[in-house]
């Protein structure tokens, strides 16, 4: 027990956003609302941004934006990779949260599209809709 | 189907959390991801790209064709939300308000549009009283924000921000026009006809800066090729400059497009 309870101690942010990632897949698979299912799937994506920031993270590191002078001696001072925090992560997450916001988008207009014909969102009741014919 | 679900996610949970045992602890400054390419990333970014901003450095010059085809992903978002939505049946109902004494006028089936004074405003099935609060509020707010987006995508290079989240500012400034006053209101401020451009062009003035590249004789966005024209001094970041604003003018379009088209089922006439 205490092994486990150092374990989490020390991964607390993996451990963190497996729990998120955990609600947003059962949102997605066990609610009966679309739009519930799309919230779902938005704690997923966000739960996955929260671990590649976190990957990104060094204890004593800050943002990845060179300090200091940047003039035309700029190029003399030292830049120590340890001072500053990995950008590649954050680069991809960036990238990520729009592409997230674009899939959001194109769902929900499917949703509309759904609700226009069927007048319900419900995925029982749909499937209903759809026997009938 | 709840219980299946349940227990899939436990076991794909447990799984996950069976396996960070293996994952380099918290803020390790020698965990695999911070070692390899990272650290080249950030001893030569400055050096190579000249800017200090290492999250643009790398998002729009060592991945530029990654950001270049993100470009495309929102545009196409956007595209398939016109496509989805779009509705161009004419309205066949309209409604007036008399200004003066509040009187509803309800005009049934009526193809061509009704020429109307001064006294009656053109209105939505509901109308809701216009919040003098609200409007003026956002209308002082409205272009401090869209500065700030300008900011935003000016600065890219040097502080936190660039194209994304310059538009995205953007294109929210513009959705609260839309909120605060009425949807006609942005439709007719910002075309629909604008607004498709206006993204199309984005991502055009992406690949142009790429391809511009290429013809001058170097590789396809390799912005150190401008040389000859702007000069040699920082260069590249001007040339992620130039990509940002086209990221900026693509993601601004289509957050409204998509904005437009769902509040208002495609129709472009009334929606929150």
């Amino acid at each position: 027990m205490p092994e486990l309870l150092d374990l989490i101690v020390d991964k607390y942010n993996y451990w963190l956003y497996i729990v998120l990632m955990m609600i947003g897949l059962y949102a997605m698979i066990g609610k009966n609302n679309l739009i519930k299912k799309l919230v779902g799937m938005n704690i997923f994506q966000t739960a996955i941004i929260l671990f590649y920031v976190s990957i990104g993270y060094k204890k004593g590191a800050t943002i990845p934006i060179i300090q200091g002078d940047h003039g035309h001696g700029a190029a003399d001072a030292v830049i120590k990779a340890a001072d500053y925090i990995n950008p590649l992560p954050h680069v991809l997450m960036l990238t990520a949260i729009v592409v997230s916001v674009a899939t959001f988008g194109v769902a929900m207009a499917l949703c509309v599209k759904i609700y226009q014909r069927y007048q319900t969102l419900e995925e029982d009741e749909l499937r209903m809709r759809l026997s009938e014919k | 189907m709840k219980l299946v679900g349940f227990i899939i996610v436990c076991l794909t949970g447990g799984l996950l959390l069976y396996g960070t045992g293996e994952l380099p602890a918290w803020g390790d400054p020698n965990s695999p991801a911070s070692t390899h390419l990272s650290d080249d990333y950030i001893t030569l970014a400055l050096e190579q790209t000249e800017a200090p901003n290492l999250v643009t450095a790398v998002l729009a010059d060592y991945r530029g064709f990654d950001t270049m085809f993100e470009t495309a992903v929102v545009f196409c978002a956007g595209l398939a939300c016109f496509l989805l939505l779009r509705d161009f049946r004419p309205k066949k109902d309209h409604y007036y308000r008399h200004v003066p004494t509040g009187v509803m006028l309800h005009v049934k089936n009526e193809a061509r549009t009704v020429r109307t004074g001064r006294e009656f405003e053109d209105m939505d099935r509901e109308w809701v009283p216009s919040d003098t609060i609200i409007k003026t509020v956002c209308r002082i707010l409205i272009p401090f924000i869209q500065i700030y987006a300008l900011y935003v995508v000016a600065h890219g290079d040097f502080s936190p921000g660039g194209g994304f989240q310059g538009g995205v500012i953007f294109g929210s400034s513009l959705i609260l026009l839309a909120i605060s006053y009425n949807l006609k209101t942005l439709v007719k401020r910002v075309t629909e006809k604008f607004l498709g451009v206006f993204s199309s062009l984005g991502v055009l003035v992406y690949v142009g800066i790429g391809a511009i590249a290429m013809a001058l004789g170097g590789n396809f966005l390799d912005y150190g090729k401008y040389a000859p024209i702007f000069g040699e001094h920082h260069i590249r970041a001007l040339g992620m400059l130039g990509v940002e604003i086209g990221v900026g003018m693509a993601v601004t379009a289509v957050m409204v497009i998509i904005y437009i088209n769902i509040v208002s089922e495609g129709r472009h006439d009334e929606g929150l």
